[in-house]
């Protein structure tokens, strides 16, 4: 305790920017709340953590039958079954990390009231939670790469794969924060959310392979959305095929974009955070 | 000695569209919207310019009626929210405990909670390492420290709450009122401690209703009324005048002028008569009370009375209420006039009276402590020197020989 001469000045003319220095500081209680959600949501279940492999596994085996067995849609070039785990397992980021983390100021609305600490902590934890349900599935994904032999490149991998999943996390937590201010102010958004997840997944190429999209312009619309960029470069990452980086370039692009304006809202709105929770 | 915080010309507002739920859905503030925007917004000063100093190693509290801006002066410090208008400048960490136990977890075992929520409070995990043995024993739930939290009673839970709560040790540490928790041992435990936190030259806030502990453990302290600082001393001398001065007195008070909390406000006091300046020892205690309707259309049946006597340390004595009873009333006009007599053996001295008000269970106005009154000099026994009397009601008693 040696901040005796940490000066603070609380000023209500001045807009503080984000404070990463005190956003480090705080990285512990960071670490805690990740921890807690984690321990918490599998704590006395009998399944445990392999609840976070299961439900994209199942999900994977009933694409598999219909759209892979019956429907035989296309796969760049890997076995449906792949190709389609590869596609929910970055999906499932950003699926459960926006729910979350747009949740999060409302979950934990009792320790806002009565505690400080950068708001901006909370919805990285519930991030961090999605983080750690797609590395405990990436052990199952290492599996099915081994049991339908697809060989990647390994530099390939090690370069397209982390570059894959860090898009989606900045899509992530960019959406989340913004979801998360506007629910502060409008609860509407609680009910809304997971509807529009689901619509979200229709147009994001999940179970369908950008590149099956012939019209060009739709091409580009699509890949508008930064999980599509994600799951593309996901794939090429275990495939051979050529990378289409104009697509990769437009999605990262949106992914920051998302990312800085979702800062920017959550900054405007953090202030009211504990009033208005 | 040096300051180490400095408040300056603080205010915070908050308007009724952070407090009207209506604002917080989409049509809600589309409707607020097309309407005309702020048509029926109300603004709300918690805090009006509130300034003061505290000096390194000191115990400020701060005094004041349920709404005055306590807890909202603690929290803008504390950075929970942020003020209006005004700066705060300040030397070193501030911790606020506002609450214990906020981030429990029942799913976590007691440890595993020291650390989530000692990690809410500011401690780094090095300090709650070195500290947890400590923190343990103090609690006296070694025994379930590893079980989940669900198992605990709620005392257990409260005891560990606390425990964490009075290991902090920030440069400035804002209490708000968590003195009042627990069996009475442990609440001696817990004053025992913060005196030894006040002797180890710790800068503390100290928020409380409990003016015999804020004299213990305060030496300056400052009294707020509706948003403003009213006065500003010793402890002592602030508790003093927060008792006497800053009260109501007299036969006949005017309520309808006064600064009001949060509540609903359809229907409010306007006036209480007593039916005498100074109750006499025995006589019953007894006042009258006129209303005021605000809002014409509202409801005005099923209305509820509950007034509390308190004495001047703060201890309830007296709660009644039309409730208890079963006898809610139906407000016709405000020409209504409503009497309350109460029995009474209360031992000589001055008496604070609370009042509340409800309609359909919706709380319209509610006073705290607000209004002072005297019982006079005597006892039922006949005795000469009353103040030799014990107790803090004189009961009617026989001893006999048999």
């Amino acid at each position: 305790m040696n901040s005796k001469d940490n000066t603070f000045v609380i000023d209500a003319n001045s807009r503080t920017p984000l404070n990463l220095k005190e956003i480090w500081e705080f990285r512990e209680l960071l670490y805690f709340f990740a921890w807690r959600d984690i321990k918490v949501k599998y704590k006395q279940t009998f399944l445990g953590v392999t609840w976070a492999f299961i439900q994209p596994f199942l999900m994977m085996v009933i694409l598999n039958i219909f759209f892979g067995s019956m429907l035989h849609f296309p796969s760049d070039q890997l076995p449906y079954s792949v190709f389609a785990f590869t596609g929910l397992i970055i999906w499932n980021i950003f699926s459960s990390g926006t729910i979350n983390s747009s949740n999060s100021m409302l979950t934990n609305a009792v320790i806002i009231k009565k505690n400080y600490f950068p708001r901006i902590i909370l919805p990285l934890a519930a991030v961090i939670v999605s983080l750690f349900d797609f590395l405990v599935s990436f052990i199952l994904f290492g599996g099915l790469l081994i049991w339908f032999r697809v060989l990647p490149d390994f530099f390939r991998f090690i370069a397209f794969f982390p570059l894959a999943v860090i898009i989606a996390l900045i899509t992530t937590v960019g959406t989340g924060v913004i979801i998360g201010a506007m629910s502060i102010r409008f609860r509407d958004f609680r009910i809304v959310m997971p509807f529009l997840i689901q619509l979200l997944l229709f147009i994001t190429p999940v179970i369908y392979p950008i590149s099956a999209i012939s019209n060009k312009t739709l091409y580009y619309v699509l890949s508008l959305n930064p999980m599509a960029g994600a799951i593309s470069l996901a794939r090429a990452a275990i495939t051979h095929n050529p990378v289409d980086w104009r697509i990769i370039a437009i999605s990262g692009g949106m992914a920051v974009f998302i990312f800085i304006l979702g800062m920017l809202i959550f900054k405007r709105n953090e202030t009211l955070i504990s009033d208005l929770a | 000695m040096k300051t180490i915080l400095e408040v300056n010309n603080v205010s915070k507002k908050y308007s009724l569209s952070v407090i009207n739920p209506a604002y917080q859905t989409l049509s809600g503030s589309m409707t607020i919207f097309f309407r005309g925007g702020k048509s029926n917004e109300r603004e709300f000063w918690a805090l009006n310019d509130v300034s003061f100093e505290v000096k390194e190693g000191d115990t400020l509290g701060i005094i004041g009626r349920n709404g005055a801006g306590k807890t909202t002066l603690l929290k803008i410090i504390s950075r929970i929210t942020s003020p209006t208008s005004g700066r705060i400048t300040g030397k070193g960490k501030v911790t606020s405990l506002l609450e214990v136990g906020t981030g429990f977890h029942l799913e976590l075992t007691g440890r595993e909670n020291i650390y989530m929520n000692g990690s809410i409070l500011g401690l780094k995990k090095k300090e709650i390492d070195a500290k947890l043995e400590e923190i343990v024993e103090f609690s006296g739930v070694e025994e379930f420290i590893d079980n989940p939290l669900k198992f605990y009673s709620s005392g257990m839970q409260l005891r560990l709450a606390f425990s964490i709560g009075a290991h902090l040790e920030p440069e400035i540490l804002a209490i708000d009122e968590v003195l009042a928790v627990g069996d009475s041992l442990f609440q001696q435990k817990c004053i025992e401690k913060m005196t030894s936190i006040v002797k180890s030259g710790r800068t503390i806030l100290f928020v409380s209703h409990n003016m015999q502990a804020l004299k213990t453990i305060c030496n300056k302290a400052i009294v707020l009324d509706a948003g403003k600082k009213v006065f500003d001393g010793t402890a002592e001398a602030a508790v003093d005048f927060y008792n006497t001065e800053h009260r109501l007195q007299g036969q006949i008070i005017n309520l309808l002028d006064l600064p009001r909390g949060k509540y609903a406000g359809e229907l409010i006091f306007r006036e209480l008569r007593f039916t005498t300046p100074a109750f006499q020892y025995g006589e019953d205690i007894s006042f009258s009370v006129l209303l005021k309707i605000v809002n014409p259309s509202a409801r005005k049946d099923n209305v509820i009375f509950g007034a509390n006597l308190v004495d001047r340390f703060g201890n309830n004595i007296y709660h009644i209420s039309n409730i208890l009873t079963n006898q809610p009333f139906i407000h016709n006009s405000d020409n209504d006039e409503y009497q309350f007599s109460i029995k009474s053996n209360l031992r000589p001295g001055q008496y604070r009276l609370t009042l509340c008000l409800t309609v359909n269970d919706v709380v319209q106005d509610f006073f705290t402590e607000l209004i002072n009154f005297t019982v006079e000099e005597g006892n039922p026994y006949g005795f000469s020197k009353t103040g030799f009397i014990q107790g803090m009601v004189f009961p009617g008693f026989e001893i006999q020989k048999t």
